[in-house]
């Protein structure tokens, strides 16, 4: 039955769509880090004061820190002298101003991404963001946006348009001194999203951030802020592609999310680094620090992330529950195959009262992959009546793929209540021929157990991302009948 | 439309099908009987194409052509379907959308445009009335949570939509109760057709009651053992397996010493 096992990995592997390289003149800086640089790259960004101020600080303080090596991943050291930290496609100093300015070269290339930017019907419900290597290449639907009051832009153009706003969210979830590829990325941070909803307002429609790093030896340090004041909704999704290269790269993004009283952020990724090969050969390094904070009474975050791409996932989207009766969730899908190495999953902090967590991860590994949930559940002396349900539930495809559980709970209130569940099983043989004795291929067979098994996460996408998310996975687009 | 010969099949290096011989024409319904571990899920899933039931001797000719050649995908496209004892689990996959990916699987193989949401439905409530099976079952996981009675009827649900050529059905009457046997006795009979021809694997006479078949069998010591017509499964109720399993093994003694 071995035979089968092999022929199982195969199903579910599909080729790197994404790989291509896009030859463009670009302006960066030398390679390696140091203060220099971190003037350099914030001279180029036209930035106040303070920014630089905090970049250095940031600075100062990775230089004390080192490498966390707690987590259920190995790499070979990252030489972080060897690192890019600035790239960006040459154009006007301070960026496009409109769609008109962008290099069509670029555009092209988010049309083969499949993400054109362009701002007609095809895309009219999506506000999408695009960053490619180092900064933000447009921003479409800003308009529009505007005249709600929303403020969608890329960070740089906050930071020189709404510095008051930037100044007092920045680093209020994720400060500069929060771990070390969290500080790492304060430090260097070029480009990103600046998200900001004013009170009552409803979004209405998604805005989306696309992320490409196209650029060789260049590492990718995003920052994506979003705020959504009293009373106001946002949903908000990110997708990210690389081109294949033989050597890794460095990803180290940093979100963070605020919602204020009564209001509501939904934060979904599609998460498609490129992964490696086949040998585990290159592929991206995802090390990200992803965090929200229920600021205020009855306000919600959820993530919902689809993982399947990069060499290693290192990340933990949270949410802090500080406002009474606020609400957080987590679902996740996340896939690894041939050598690549996901340690994910969330961590939960309740200091509010009758504050509710729900904490849902599906794993799936193939190959020769290996996926660890590790998540935290910590309720606070405070946070009487808190509630939470984690299910933990993991796949296996063949016979020589890993998945592994860490569940860490800390409750110091006796009123909460906190479950937990997990399984783990393995594509059955049974379930295959099931399928097959229906007539059903063996390739869509796996597909659509692999669908049923995620199906309650897929459900929290919005529909554009949910189609993707299937197709990722090698499954057709008519799972979602029924 | 079914000619088994000297079949001997293997699980785990064990034998277990020791030379058995099989022939089935369209329009007949044969039923299967034997003692418990005799073979008659193995049988059945070498003729569905289980991986790790493996033949090591004798052929299997379906519709004229050679079946063991074919991947269990072709198998069921080409018509052959198996009603499983133990019907599979899965969970996410709504029962729905497993019988129309099926569906839709054979009619592309036949060259058959694929059934649209609407057709495909009005289709599927038919036959769920002909089984007397509640609607919500259809947008349930696969076999998720449904009773062994409702997963019997679930499997004779997909026969009726598939509507297969040679049908297997194991033990599809274990579990039921009476008047649900009467409900899939119904819906077989439904489909019995100058065309189409089916195996029961029963242990009981009462199904036989209900779909009265052309040739009963008794699958004992890895063969088939003894046949007769329909009143064989009578004597059977009546006098256990004991002297079948006797005599089989009695003639097997003479000719395994005999010069042939
Ligand atoms: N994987 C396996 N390894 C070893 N023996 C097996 C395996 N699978 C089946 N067998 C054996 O093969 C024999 C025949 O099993 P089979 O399921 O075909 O019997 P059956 O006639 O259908 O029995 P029942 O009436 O109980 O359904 C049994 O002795 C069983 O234990
Ligand atoms: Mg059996």
């Amino acid at each position: 039955m071995g035979k089968r096992s092999v022929q199982l990995d195969e199903l579910i592997s599909q080729e790197y769509r994404h790989g291509f390289y896009t030859p463009l003149d670009v302006d960066d800086v030398p390679r390696g880090l140091s203060e220099d640089v971190i003037r350099v790259i914030s001279a180029k960004k036209q930035e106040p004061a303070f920014m630089l101020e905090w970049r250095l600080k940031a600075f100062r303080h990775w230089l004390t820190m080192t490498e966390p090596h707690w987590a259920t991943v190995h790499h070979p050291p990252i030489d972080y002298q060897d690192i890019v930290y600035y790239s960006a496609p040459r154009g006007k100093a301070d960026g496009p101003q409109s769609l008109a300015e962008v290099d069509p070269e670029l555009l092209r290339t988010y049309e083969k991404l499949g993400v054109p930017l362009q701002e007609r019907e095809l895309l009219a419900g999506v506000a999408v963001d695009a960053v490619f290597d180092s900064v933000s290449v447009a921003t479409t639907f800003k308009e529009k946006l505007g005249e709600l009051g929303i403020i969608f832009c890329s960070f740089s153009e906050a930071v020189r348009n709404h510095p008051d706003l930037v100044q007092e969210y920045l680093g209020s979830v994720v400060p500069y001194t929060d771990n070390f590829f969290a500080t790492l990325n304060s430090a260097v941070f070029s480009d990103g999203s600046f998200c900001y909803i004013p009170p009552g307002v409803r979004c209405p429609m998604e805005l989306s951030t696309y992320f490409r790093i196209n650029a060789r030896n260049t590492g990718q340090f995003e920052r994506t802020l979003i705020i959504a004041d009293r009373g106001a909704y946002v949903s908000y999704l990110e997708g990210c592609t690389a081109p294949m290269r033989d050597e890794n790269q460095l990803h180290a993004a940093v979100v963070e999310l605020i919602a204020r009283e009564g209001a509501q952020i939904k934060y979904s990724t599609v998460q498609n680094w490129y992964p490696g090969d086949k040998d585990g050969k290159g592929g991206i390094y995802n090390f990200v620090t992803k965090r929200g904070d229920c600021r205020e009474a009855n306000s919600k975050i959820s993530w919902t992330q689809v993982e399947t791409g990069s060499a290693i996932t290192w990340k933990y989207p949270s949410v802090i529950l500080r406002g009474d009766n606020s609400v957080g969730e987590f679902h996740s899908v996340a896939l690894t195959n041939h050598w690549q190495q996901a340690d994910t999953g969330t961590k939960m902090i309740h200091l509010g009262r009758n504050t509710r967590s729900t904490i849902l991860s599906k794993g799936i590994s193939a190959g020769h992959g290996s996926n660890a949930y590790r998540g935290l559940v910590k309720v606070a002396k405070s946070a009487a009546g808190a509630r939470n349900y984690t299910q933990c539930d993991s796949l296996l495809l063949g016979d020589r793929c890993a998945a592994h559980t860490f569940p860490y709970i800390e409750v110091k209130n006796p009123t909460a209540r906190v479950e937990h569940e997990a399984s783990t099983s393995r594509i059955g043989e049974d379930q295959l021929f099931y399928c097959q004795s229906r007539g059903i291929s063996a390739e869509d067979a796996v597909s659509l157990i692999v669908s049923g098994f995620c199906k309650e996460v897929f459900r929290q996408l919005p529909m554009e991302f949910a189609v993707e998310a299937q197709k990722l996975l090698g499954v057709s687009l008519e799972g979602s009948i029924g | 439309m079914l000619e088994i010969r000297n079949l001997h099949v293997t699980v785990d290096d064990k034998p277990i099908l020791r030379g058995l011989d099989l022939e089935v024409r369209a329009g007949e319904v044969h039923a299967i009987m034997g003692p418990n571990g005799s073979g008659k899920s193995t049988l059945a899933y070498v003729l569905a194409g289980r991986e790790g039931y493996v033949v090591t001797q004798g052929e299997i000719r379906y519709m004229g052509r050679d079946l063991l050649a074919l991947a269990p995908e072709e198998r069921a496209r080409e018509g052959i379907f198996l009603a499983f004892q133990y019907p599979v689990e899965i969970p996410g996959v709504a029962n729905v959308y497993l019988l129309k990916a099926a569906l839709n699987a054979m009619r592309r193989h036949r060259g058959e445009s694929e059934l649209d949401a609407v057709d495909f439905l009005a289709l599927v409530k038919g036959k769920l009335k002909l089984m007397d099976m509640d609607e919500a079952l259809l947008y349930r996981a696969v076999n998720e949570g449904f009773s062994g009675g409702e997963k019997k009827r679930n499997e004779i649900l997909q026969m009726a939509v598939l509507e297969p050529r040679l049908a297997i059905l194991d033990e599809t009457d274990s579990g039921l109760d009476i008047d649900a046997l009467k409900v899939v006795a119904n819906g077989v009979n439904a489909m019995r057709s100058p065309e189409r021809a089916m195996i029961l694997v029963t242990h009981y006479q009462r199904l036989l009651d209900y779909i009265r078949p052309d040739r009963v069998h008794v699958l004992a010591l890895g063969r088939i053992a003894l046949s007769g017509g329909p009143d064989l499964a009578q004597d059977l109720e009546r006098r256990g397996y004991g002297w079948v399993e006797a005599e089989a093994q009695k003639r097997h003694a003479a000719s395994a010493g005999g010069p042939g």
